[in-house]
C-alpha cells in the first residue's frame, strides 16, 4: 500500500466574490521513499492540495475528499467526528511522521526564539525525552544539515542566520522525528542559485539516506528534473498529467506540459531556439471553465474540450494524462 | 568592430553610506566597485549575479536614479555621470527602465492610458491629447494588449499583462536604450516566455539596446549577446554569452553555471555540481584581495591579499589571478 493516497480531493474557498474552486478532483499517491514533484504555476492549486492534506488550510477553506490515507491511517477531515478530533489527530502527525518545509524561512521560524529551542520543541512535542537529550539531538540535526559550529549556533536567533542557513534549520526541524513523508513547498524559490544548489543537494542526500518520501511543490522544472522520480503537472486546480520524470520530460502528452517544456530556456542547448510561449493566462478559478481548464490557451482545442472535462487516459502503469486528444476515440491519433 | 558603443561605462563606483548613529565609525557599502563595460547599438547586455552583487545598483546608476561616486558613463558619446536638470531629463528620454515588480511599478489610481501617456507629457512629445491617445493605442497593440484596455486600471490585469503595460510606458518616449531590471522574475513560467519574446521583437523592430539584469541564468543566456558576471560589486567575467556559458573562465562563473537546475532529468541527475561553500560575504566588510577568495576552491595566498585586475583572455574579460602570466 502506498504511503499517501489521495482520491478525489476537492478544496473550495468561500470568498466575498463567491466560491473559489482551488483544487478540483485530484487523485494521486506517493510510495514509501519516492520523490514526487508537483509542478504548476501560481494559482494552479499545487500548494492548496498539500495544505488540504496536512490540515493547514485557511479558515475559509472547505475540503472534500473521497479518501485520504497516510501510513495506513484515514486522515480525510470529514471522516472525523468533529473538527477538534481531526485537529488533534493531525497535530500528532504533523512534525512527526509528516513534516513540512516552507518557502520563506523567515516567516516559518519564530524570530524571538533561539534556534536550539525551536529544534528541541519539535523533538520534545512528539517524544518523551529529557531536555538534555533533546539538546544533543538538536546538535546532531544541525550537523546533519551542514551548519558550521552548531554548539555556538544553537544559542543564536534566526536573524543571525542567512537565508540559506535558515532554510537548513527548517530542514533540520522537518527531519527531527524521522518523518516518513516530507512535503517541501517551493523550498528554494527565495534562495540564490548557488545556495539553491546547496539546499537541493542536501535534500537529495537526506532523501537517499533516510528513506523518507518527498513531495516537492515547485514551479521550477529544473528542480524536479534534479530531485524527483515522478512528476505531476497541475493546471487550473487539476492534475493534467502525471508520470515518471522521463515520461514527463521526454514524452509529454498534455499540450500544457508540452507548452511548459517549450517555453523554458535550456542553457545547455547551443543554438538559441526561439521560445514558444503559451498564449493567454491561467483560468479564473472563481468561474472555472466547464470543460478542460486549458481550453482557452490550447492551440489544439476541439469542441468537446469546451463542453466536457477530459477523461483520463493511461499510457503506462505510471503515465496518465487528462486530455481529449489522448482519448482512444480522438481522430488525431 | 568599427561600430561605436551606445553605452560605455568606465571605472564606475557607486557607494552607499550605511553608518548607523551619530558617533559610530563610518561604514560604506561599495555596491558597485570599479566596473567597466560597453554596450553596442542593437545589442543586449546581460548582467547576472546573486542578490547583493550590485547588479541592480549598477542598472539604477546608469539610469541616474543613483549618483556614482567616481567613473564615467558615456551614452552616445556624451558623459552623463554628472548630468543635472534639463540635460538629465533629455537623457532619460533616451534611457528608459522596466522594473521587476509589475504590481509596485504601476500607479493603481491611474488608468492604463494615463500611465502610458505620462512620460509623453513630461517630455512634451506630442502637442495634443488626441495625438498622444493615438500613440497609446499603437503602443498597446505593439505590446499585445487591446485598444479598449486604455480606460482600465492596473488592478484588472494579470502580472504578465502589467509587465506589458510597463514596457509600453518605457517605449512611449521612443528610447534608444532600456534597462530591464529583472523584468520576468515575478512572472509565471508560461508568461515569462511571452515577455521575453516581446522584448526580442521590439528590439528587432525598433533597434533598441538592452541592459538585461536577472538572476535567472537560463533566460539571460537566451536573450543576451554579451554577458557580465558580477560578484560583490565587481565584474569578474565578461564576454559573448556562448563563450561565457560554455567555456567559463572565472571560478565563480563556473560554480554559478553549474548550479543552474537543468530541465532535463538525465542531465540533471548525472550532473556534478561545483558546490560553493558558504554564502556571499557582507559587502560592508568585503574580504581583502579577490572578493571571491573566501569561497573559491582554487584560491591561493595571493588571491587573499591582492585584488586581481581585469585582463583580456581570448576576446573576453576576466578578473582572476589564475589567468595572469
Amino acid at each position: 500500500m502506498a504511503l499517501l493516497e489521495v482520491e478525489n480531493l476537492k478544496t473550495d474557498f468561500t470568498t466575498d466574490q463567491g466560491m473559489v474552486h482551488a483544487v478540483r478532483d485530484v487523485t494521486f499517491s506517493v510510495e514509501q521513499g519516492e520523490a514526487l514533484g508537483i509542478v504548476g504555476e501560481s494559482g494552479s492549486g499545487k500548494s492548496q492540495t498539500m495544505y488540504s492534506i496536512i490540515g493547514l488550510l485557511a479558515d475559509n477553506g472547505i475540503v472534500n475528499a473521497k479518501r485520504i490515507t497516510f501510513d495506513g491511517k484515514d486522515i480525510a477531515p470529514e471522516n472525523f467526528v468533529n473538527k477538534k478530533t481531526y485537529e488533534d489527530a493531525m497535530k500528532d502527525i504533523r512534525g512527526n511522521s509528516m513534516a513540512m518545509i516552507f518557502q520563506d524561512p523567515m516567516t516559518f521560524l519564530n524570530p524571538i526564539m533561539k534556534i536550539g529551542d525551536q529544534l528541541t520543541e519539535t523533538i520534545m512535542n512528539h517524544n518523551k525525552v529529557s531536555e538534555k537529550d533533546a539538546h544533543e539531538l538538536a546538535l546532531e540535526l544541525m550537523r546533519k544539515v551542514g551548519i558550521p559550529s552548531p554548539e555556538k549556533r544553537i544559542n543564536q536567533y534566526p536573524f543571525e542566520f542567512t537565508g540559506g542557513m535558515r532554510q537548513r534549520i527548517i530542514i533540520a526541524i522537518a527531519l527531527a522525528n524521522n518523518p516518513k513523508l516530507i512535503i517541501a513547498d517551493e523550498p528554494t524559490t527565495a534562495l540564490d542559485v548557488t545556495i539553491q544548489a546547496q539546499v537541493l543537494e542536501l535534500i537529495d542526500e537526506l532523501k537517499k539516506n533516510s528513506g523518507s518520501a518527498v513531495i516537492m511543490i515547485t514551479h521550477d522544472l529544473g528542480v524536479v528534473a534534479k530531485l524527483c522520480d515522478r512528476i505531476a503537472i497541475m493546471y487550473g486546480g487539476k492534475i493534467v498529467e502525471i508520470g515518471t520524470d522521463k515520461e514527463i520530460f521526454y514524452d509529454p502528452k498534455h499540450p500544457y506540459t508540452k507548452g511548459l517544456l517549450n517555453c523554458i530556456a535550456n542553457p545547455d542547448e547551443d543554438d538559441d531556439k526561439e521560445l514558444e510561449p503559451i498564449p493567454g493566462s491561467p483560468p479564473d478559478l472563481l468561474n472555472p471553465p466547464k470543460g478542460c481548464p486549458f481550453v482557452d490557451r490550447c492551440t489544439e482545442a476541439m469542441r468537446v474540450c469546451k463542453e466536457y472535462q477530459p477523461e483520463v487516459t493511461k499510457f503506462t502503469e505510471t503515465h496518465q494524462c487528462a486530455c481529449w486528444l489522448c482519448h482512444e476515440k480522438a481522430v488525431t491519433k | 568592430m568599427s561600430e561605436k558603443p551606445i553605452l560605455s561605462v568606465r571605472n564606475l563606483k557607486t557607494y552607499f553610506d550605511v553608518t548607523k548613529g551619530l558617533f559610530s565609525k563610518k561604514q560604506i557599502v561599495k555596491a558597485v566597485d570599479d566596473v567597466s563595460f560597453d554596450v553596442m547599438p542593437n545589442e543586449t547586455f546581460g548582467l547576472v549575479g546573486e542578490s547583493g552583487c550590485g547588479k541592480t545598483t549598477l542598472g539604477r546608476t546608469i539610469v541616474k536614479l543613483y549618483d556614482p561616486v567616481e567613473g564615467s558613463i558615456e551614452f552616445m558619446g556624451k558623459d552623463i555621470a554628472n548630468l543635472k536638470g534639463a540635460e538629465l531629463k533629455a537623457y532619460r528620454k533616451d534611457m528608459q527602465m522596466i522594473f521587476q515588480d509589475p504590481y509596485a511599478s504601476l500607479n493603481p489610481r491611474m488608468t492604463v492610458g494615463e500611465i502610458i501617456k505620462e512620460p509623453m507629457i513630461i517630455h512634451n512629445i506630442y502637442n495634443t491629447d488626441a495625438e498622444r491617445e493615438e500613440r497609446v493605442v499603437e503602443l498597446l497593440r505593439i505590446v499585445g494588449l487591446k485598444p479598449d484596455h486604455i480606460r482600465r486600471y492596473p488592478a484588472e490585469f494579470s502580472g504578465g499583462q502589467r509587465q506589458r503595460i510597463g514596457i509600453a510606458r518605457a517605449l512611449a518616449v521612443n528610447p534608444k536604450f532600456i534597462v530591464c531590471d529583472e523584468p520576468i522574475s515575478a512572472l509565471d513560467v508560461s508568461i515569462q516566455a511571452q515577455v521575453i519574446n516581446l522584448l526580442e521583437n521590439i528590439q528587432k523592430e525598433m533597434g533598441l539596446s538592452y541592459l538585461f539584469i536577472a538572476h535567472d541564468l537560463s533566460m539571460v543566456k537566451h536573450i543576451s549577446d554579451k554577458i557580465g558576471v558580477m560578484y560583490l560589486g565587481h565584474m569578474v567575467e565578461m564576454g559573448k554569452s556562448d563563450d561565457v556559458y560554455h567555456r567559463p573562465l572565472h571560478p565563480y562563473t563556473t560554480a554559478l553555471l553549474s548550479a543552474i537546475p537543468i530541465p532535463d532529468p538525465d542531465v540533471a541527475k548525472a550532473k556534478s555540481r561545483i558546490l560553493l561553500e558558504g554564502e556571499i560575504p557582507s559587502p560592508i566588510n568585503p574580504p581583502t584581495g579577490c572578493p571571491f577568495s573566501t569561497r573559491c576552491p582554487k584560491a591561493t595566498e595571493r588571491c587573499r591579499k591582492e585584488m586581481p585586475q581585469p585582463i583580456e583572455v581570448g576576446g573576453r574579460m576576466v578578473a582572476c589571478h589564475l589567468y595572469e602570466r
